[in-house]
């Protein structure tokens, strides 16, 4: 039983890290915009490649010295 | 019990900083163990971080986790976005810790290691980390809103005005100084030049896989980045061992100058996504990883400091690395690590969009500060453990280093030619002399450490390899900084251009884009090559006047910040922001004073353009640079003084109650964080 556990929970705490370590360099996250859109009942209205295409090209203009 | 626990604790960490900055004050030429700044740097912290922020917070700025933050009022899942608190620390750093934090402490290390410590520190407690989170806060309770917006709200459109023509000015300032550093590095270095060079084929790599081949898979194509940039690392030693390979990749700081400027111009006008965005992935990567493990390599290998505590030249202000005194250019030097204007940009920009609660605001912003101030005191020990004698012979340029070589005797700072050889040798350079600019000086010193915790491991010390490792490290991000703030310029550019001549204010018109770009370029590049060509280095004209814009910024956002808090009715706690206004109009407007008007020609302007001699070559040329630097100072301070003016005029109104106090906050919104939905 608990061998079942934690083989549910280590994709989990790395799917969670993976989307922490986009977050920090700000790369383009589709899923928890997804995310967003269900838990705000909004509907979707940029597909994936619209969607990276968007932060792609907002990028980088905040840089500091 | 628990209380008496916490009082004592707190008591120890003040009695260890309080020991640390004992030791450190009181040597006298002998060396001392980094241990002792790191002790004294991180209880500072600690204490600042426990009472002071906690005192912002709370009384000051009274945070209310009630209250709904832009992110999760204006929710949309890309600018708004609630983030867990940790992580938008770690994006709130990584847009922050730029070139500033690790030069400004190598080149401020000639006045010993004491000053530019004891400023880090007091510095950012009392200065910087009350900026960026009193903007951060300001920004929080504005939807988002920029510092130009805020200070045109709250202070009035002159302010508004003059923030925005100080950010252009600042911004080509700042944009020479890092392109110089580059330069500096690179000059007559083909391993250094050929990694820099490979990073750009690389980044469109990268841009091409993350956007057309596998879209969205930053992570994929940062991998494979960083996998090319280590082979570009080593195929760097491969070039400069073979005289056929070098030979184009050995370039004086001249053409190197047209080719960053090219660089620039290209970078401005390309998409973002093709060179820009993948660049700033890879940098970003590299700067949290690589300051990581310079911190845990500090810890572990505790180098001795071998710089004294105060040099001479702190006293006497004719340092060799640059011309001043103690006050106010030691003030000027470290701007990044202790308080930077530029940071109140970012903490206006995307950290208050992502905020999640506003308690949290105290964590990123005065937090994030407090780590950057801890790079620049890493920068400080890799400086310090350089030999005195080498620490000078690379950071001074020949025609300066005759002038001070009494001085560097006098002290002992002295270094023989055949040293010089052998570590430059070791380092994999065909020369480390009169490497002015702070990035050769620290990487040595980056390559001491690393190589040092290599051996500790048992394995080989891969000197050379470390040096243009940190080389390409620092590059990397200036280059990143260069990209970006080309393009920031060029959009500024435009909206000017554009109340003249609408159809140039379209940022997507590419007559526009190419006109903007080149003037931004121009701009940066008069500076970056009138520095190239300087006979003392240009580190020593440019870096103090990068200081004091970098400087005035911090003003303008702290002259905003005092407003708000008038007009919020906090007028009584406004001296947290008030103090650290008045220390850097002092700072600000002496430096400003002196690098225009001091008799002394290795310090001012003027004086300067005064004793170059009518027939020396490029004379005109040297007198009109001369010029130009005095007016540009004189134009930063101008500005001060009309900002500072604006906001006292303001205030007096608020105070006096002839003006009715308006603040231009957000209306507030219950949050649902708080009623735990």
């Amino acid at each position: 039983m608990p061998r079942e556990t934690e083989t549910r929970r280590t994709p989990r705490l790395l799917t969670r890290l993976a989307r922490a370590a986009r977050q920090v360099i700000g790369a383009p996250d589709y899923e928890a915009y997804l995310d967003h859109c269900r838990r705000a009942g909004h509907p979707v209205r940029l597909t994936r490649s619209a969607y990276i295409a968007e932060i792609l090209e907002r990028r980088g203009t905040s840089r500091c010295c | 019990m628990r209380r008496l626990g916490s009082v004592l604790l707190w008591i120890g960490v003040s009695l260890a900083g309080a020991a640390a900055f004992g030791v450190l004050a009181l040597s006298r030429g002998e060396p001392v163990s980094a241990a002792w700044l790191l002790t004294a740097a991180l209880a500072s912290y600690a204490i600042g971080y426990r009472f002071y922020s906690r005192f912002l917070a709370n009384r000051v700025f009274g945070l209310d986790d009630r209250r709904a933050t832009p992110a999760e009022r204006h929710d949309n899942g890309r600018d708004f976005v609630p983030t867990n608190r940790y992580v938008l620390y770690g994006h709130h750093f990584a847009a922050i810790a730029g070139a500033g934090p690790l030069v400004g402490p190598v080149l401020a290390a000639q006045f010993g290691f004491l000053p530019g410590t004891l400023w880090l520190v007091l510095g950012v407690v009392l200065a910087g980390a009350v900026q960026d989170f009193t903007v951060l806060f300001c920004s929080l309770r504005r939807d988002g809103k920029s510092l130009g917006q805020m200070a045109k709200e709250e202070v009035n459109s002159t302010a508004g005005v003059v923030g925005m023509v100080a950010v252009l000015f600042i911004m080509i300032i700042l944009l020479a100084v890092l392109a110089l550093i580059v330069v500096n590095a690179l000059k007559g270095s083909p391993w250094g030049l050929f990694t820099i060079v490979c990073t750009i084929p690389i980044a469109l790599l990268m841009g091409w896989w993350m956007r057309v081949w596998r879209p969205g898979a930053v992570g994929e194509a940062s991998l494979v980045g960083a996998l090319l940039l280590v082979a570009a690392l080593s195929g760097g030693a491969f070039v400069a061992s073979h005289p056929a390979l070098a030979r184009p990749f050995t370039q004086s700081g001249v053409a190197l100058t047209w080719m960053i400027m090219a660089y620039g111009f290209v970078a401005s006008v390309l998409p973002v996504w093709m060179l820009l965005t993948p660049r700033d992935y890879l940098s970003t990567f590299l700067k949290i990883t690589t300051i990581a493990v310079l911190g845990l390599t500090i810890f572990i290998v505790l180098p001795p400091l071998r710089m004294p505590a105060v040099t001479v030249f702190a006293r006497l202000g004719q340092g060799p690395v640059f011309a001043g005194k103690v006050f106010p250019f030691a003030f000027i030097t470290i701007a990044c690590g202790a308080i930077s204007g530029f940071h109140a940009l970012i903490a206006s920009g995307t950290t208050p969009k992502m905020i999640a609660r506003e308690s949290d605001a105290r964590f990123i912003g005065y937090g994030g500060m407090l780590m950057e101030s801890f790079v620049g005191i890493m920068a400080m020990i890799a400086a310090c453990i350089l030999d005195p004698g080498v620490y000078f012979a690379m950071n001074t340029a020949p025609a300066a280093l005759a002038q001070a070589s009494q001085t560097l005797q006098q002290a002992g700072f002295v270094v023989s030619p055949d040293v010089m050889q052998s570590l430059a040798a070791r380092m994999g350079e065909q020369t480390l002399v009169a490497r002015a600019g702070g990035a050769p000086s620290l990487a040595v010193g980056m390559a001491q450490l690393f190589s040092s915790l290599t051996r500790t491991l048992g394995g080989s010390g891969f000197e050379a390899l470390w040096y243009h490792f940190a080389i390409m490290f620092e590059a990397l991000f200036i280059l990143t900084t260069i990209d970006a703030g080309t393009r920031v310029g060029r959009f500024m550019l435009q909206e000017l251009l554009g109340h003249a001549a609408p159809k140039l204010g379209a940022t997507s018109w590419y007559p526009s884009i190419l006109i903007a770009s080149a003037g931004i370029t121009a701009g940066w590049g008069f500076f970056l090559y009138q520095g190239v060509v300087d006979p003392l280095g240009g580190i020593n004209s440019l870096w103090p006047l990068f200081g004091i814009a970098n400087q005035l910024l911090a003003a303008v956002a702290l002259c905003v910040g005092t407003t708000i808090l008038i007009k919020m009715g906090r007028a009584r706690f406004a001296w947290v922001t008030l103090v650290p206004l008045l220390w850097l109009l002092a700072v600000t407007m002496t430096a400003g004073v002196e690098k225009v008007f001091a008799s002394d020609p290795h310090l001012g302007f003027l004086a300067h353009a005064a004793t170059v001699a009518a027939g020396a070559p490029n004379a005109a040329r040297l007198i009109f640079n001369d010029h130009m630097d005095a007016a540009m100072a004189l134009l930063f301070m101008g500005i001060v003084a009309v900002l500072v003016g604006a906001s006292v005029w303001e205030w007096w109104l608020v105070l006096s109650q002839r003006k009715r106090p308006q603040v231009h906050e957000a209306p507030f919104t219950e949050s649902a964080y708080a009623t735990g939905d």
